[in-house]
Formats: structure tokens, sequence, C-alpha cells
């Protein structure tokens, strides 16, 4: 790994600030994506600029309608959260699934939305539930957030402040999981509130995407069979060494049903 | 270059380290504590795994500097003396390892269940060590050991 200047500001303006003073400057939050990504030297920043000392970024509060996570709360935080608990159920068993306990102590959950990572589950859960990414400047809706792989709309100076998810009133998140690493081959996270159904996958595609049809068929009957039937097309999925476009396809309704099945 | 302390082991250490200096090798080839393993290069295998503050992490996958004024805990901090602490008497009770490269992380990383579940079923340390890879033992005797080693604690350390 190549060497770099660290700092570690104690405001998100010292944090914002350090950035532009960089040349090609990167936040390090868990590291459990960049530090990888750097040791196999595919990242080269010329600055890492630390959370670790930014006071206020790993609360997680629960305003009536929605549910406000802090940019620096780890998975393993979410996950263990009795306001999460009782309030997403979905949402806390989805990150107690990441990784493994050691990872889930680190990472967090702006880190996995800013990293936008294919095989990811925040982006599925963000996408299902439609939160809204708080950074220093703006709210970006999930739906505009999650582009293609390692995609985001954020500036190379903004730092995402928190993730706020509205109360859904049934939610599941089901994944096939690479045995291995716990990335979704396939993921799928279906969500009901008074909206309507919003049925959002991850690790099949190049990025998160929703199934309309699904989402369509779940409005008027919300149940595994409803589902059953709609298949997403192979084109454009992944195929990897692990599963090739077509299987993700199948896990992908699969799993839909698991999720649907799992709301209760 | 950035000056780093921290409590390791319960004995404070001071050192200069290069900013992408990783943790595993600030304690490996700063402090001669080599019980620390690196078993791969994907921070998937938790070799490495350390406490930072209570919790346990891969070594191999956090900054040296990001750990400055934690507190860290080895698997050369465990024993007292000649007594080993009781997941690791546990381990060697039960067969819970062969070559022994897995083992300081599968060690380190049972004791974290225990502290977060102190009674932990089968199926709770099976799901808990899906970082930590053993290639020798096919896990049956681990899983045995930490199960032992949970009792032996008597609900954390
Ligand atoms: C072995 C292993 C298994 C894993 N399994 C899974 C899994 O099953 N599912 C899953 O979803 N993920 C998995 N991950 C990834 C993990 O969840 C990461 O923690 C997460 O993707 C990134 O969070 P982080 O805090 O570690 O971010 P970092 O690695 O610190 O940063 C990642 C990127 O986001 C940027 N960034 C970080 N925080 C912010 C912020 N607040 N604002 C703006 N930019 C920011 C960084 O600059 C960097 O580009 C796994 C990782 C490992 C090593
Ligand atoms: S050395 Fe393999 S996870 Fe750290
Ligand atoms: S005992 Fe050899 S790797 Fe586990």
């Amino acid at each position: 790994m190549d060497d770099f200047q660290y700092h570690a500001p104690s405001s998100v303006d010292g944090v914002l600030s350090a950035l532009r003073g960089a040349d090609d400057g990167k936040v390090l939050a868990g590291g459990m994506s960049l530090l990888p990504v750097m040791k196999l030297a595919m990242a080269a920043p010329s600055d890492l600029v630390s959370l670790r000392n930014v006071p206020g970024l790993s609360d997680i509060e629960d305003h009536g309608h929605c549910l406000k996570i802090g940019a620096c709360c780890t998975h393993a935080q979410v996950a263990a959260s009795s306001v999460v608990r009782e309030r997403i159920p979905a949402l806390a068993a989805m990150a107690g699934r990441i990784g493994d306990p050691q990872v889930r102590n680190r990472g967090t959950i702006g880190g996995s939305v800013a990293h936008n990572d294919p095989a990811a589950d925040y982006p599925a859960a963000c996408v299902g539930l439609g939160a809204t990414i708080i950074t220093d400047r703006r709210k970006i809706s999930s739906d505009d957030f999650f582009g293609a792989m390692f995609e985001t709309p954020l500036e190379e100076d903004e730092l995402v402040t928190a993730v706020c998810f509205p109360i859904p009133d049934r939610a599941a998140y089901a994944k096939f999981e690479n045995p291995a690493s716990k990335y979704a081959v396939a993921g799928v996270m279906v969500a009901e509130d008074s909206d309507g159904v919003r049925v959002a996958v991850t690790g099949a595609g190049a990025g998160v995407f929703r199934v309309a049809e699904m989402e369509a068929a779940l409005a008027d009957d919300f149940s595994a069979d409803a589902v059953a039937g709609i298949g997403v097309s192979s084109d454009g999925l992944l195929s990897d060494n692990v599963a090739g476009a077509e299987y993700r396809a199948h896990l992908v309704t699969v799993m839909a049903k698991r999720a649907v099945e799992a709301c209760g | 270059m950035p000056a780093v302390t921290m409590k390791v082991n319960g004995v404070s250490r001071s050192a200069e380290v290069e900013g992408r200096t990783l943790l595993v090798d600030f304690l490996r080839e700063k402090l001669a504590l080599t019980g620390t393993h690196v078993g791969c290069d994907t921070s998937q295998c938790g070799a490495c795994v350390v406490h930072v503050n209570g919790q346990s992490v891969k070594s191999c996958t956090c900054l040296a500097v990001d750990a400055d004024g934690a507190e860290v805990t080895t698997i050369e901090g465990l024993a007292n003396g000649a007594d080993l602490h009781p997941m690791q008497e546990a381990f060697r009770e039960h067969h819970g390892l062969q070559c022994g490269f897995c083992t300081p992380g599968m060690v380190m990383s049972a004791i974290d269940l225990v502290n977060n579940n102190p009674d932990p079923g089968e199926a709770d340390v099976r799901q808990w060590l899906d970082g930590n890879f053993c290639r020798c033992t096919g896990y049956h005797n681990i899983v045995k050991s930490v199960l032992a080693g949970a009792s032996a604690m008597g609900g954390g350390s």
C-alpha cells in the first residue's frame, strides 16, 4: 500500500477542508472497503481523512415517521439497537447479517452507501425502504443516490452525515450470500407503506435496482404467490465464478418470495 | 511520521509509524507481538483478530494511527503467567487446533462472542466464527472448544 497523509480532524468542517486541501483525498470510516482496496493497490489516495474524532455521527434518532442513523454507526450498532429492532426490524436483521462480526464492528452505514458496492446490503435496504441520504450540504433520495456500481452523486469533498429511513408497515430482507464473504449474490428488500410496495434488488446487477412488475403485483395481492411467476431478465446481470446471470435472475424471484413470506 | 500511543496488553506503547502502517504490522514488527497472524490479503480469514477497546477487529484492516489512544489486547495478553485464559485452556483441552495458525484469531474472536453472549449455543458459535477460517480442523473441535470455553468463562471475561 502506498503511503498517504493521514488526518483526523474533530469536526465536519475540518473533514471538508482536509479533503479540499488534498490532491486526491478520501474519507476513512470503518476502512472495511477502502483499506482492502488500497491493500490490493486498486486505490492510492494522497490523503486519508479519518472520521474517528468527529463527534455526533454515531447517533440513532427516532423522529416518529423515520429513523435517522448517523453515518458512523457501525453495522453491529444498528443490528443491536433497540430502537431499530423495534421500529424497522428488517433493517436491524439486515445489518446483523453483513459480513462477519469483525466487519460489523468497524464497517459503517455511511461508508457502505458511499462505496455503493453492487453486492452490498445497505443499497437494497435504502432503496427498498425509500431512505434519504443526508450529506453536509443536501438530501438525496435513494432512487437518485445509487448509480451503477461504485457510482453515487457525491462530490469529491462531500460527506454523508446520516441516512433517514421512513418506518414501513412491514418489510423484510432475504439474501442468498456468498459463503466466504457474505456479500449478496442476490439480496431483495421488500417493504410496504402507505405509498405502496417497493422491491429492491442488490448483488444481482451492476447496481441496486427496483422491480416494478413485482411492486405492482404485491400492491394488488401481498403474497409470495404474487411474485412467484415474475422473473427478471438475465440481460445485464452479473456473472462470476459464484453464479451466472441466469442463476442470479432465478435467485431474485426466490429471494423476493422469501422476503414477502418473512413480512408475515 | 505520525506518532501513536496505545495501551497494548495493559502496557502503554508509543512509536513513530507511517500513515499506512497497519495495526497488525505495528504489533508484529514494532512490538514483536507475533502471536497475531496474517493469513490473507482480502480481510476475510480472521487470523489477525485482536481486541480494540474491547471489541474484536481485524488488525490487518485497521490503521495503527486510527488506533491511537486505544486499548488493544492480543493473544499474548490473555494468560496470567503460566495460567492460560479459560478459552485458551478449552482449545488445548478439546483439541481445537492442529497447525495453530488460525488459533490466536479464533480465541480472540471467541472471547468477544462470550462477552456479547455469555451462553452461546452451537449455532451462535458457528455463525459468530463466519470471519475466522481454519484450513485444518473442519471446525468441529473449535466449536466444542468455544462452547467449553464459554461455560468456563462463566459469562464474560
Ligand atoms: C470480509 C468482508 C465481508 C464483507 N461482507 C459484506 C456483506 O456481506 N455485505 C455488505 O453490504 N458489505 C460487506 N462488506 C463491506 C462492509 O460492509 C464495509 O464496512 C462497508 O461497505 C464500507 O463501510 P466502511 O465504514 O468500512 O467504509 P470505508 O471502507 O472506510 O470507506 C468506503 C468508501 O466510502 C467512503 N466514505 C466512507 N464514509 C463516508 C462518509 N460518511 N461520507 C462520504 N464518503 C464516505 C470512503 O472514502 C471510501 O471511498 C464486507 C467487507 C469485508 C472486508
Ligand atoms: S489477515 Fe486475513 S483477515 Fe486479517
Ligand atoms: S488449525 Fe491450522 S488453520 Fe486452523
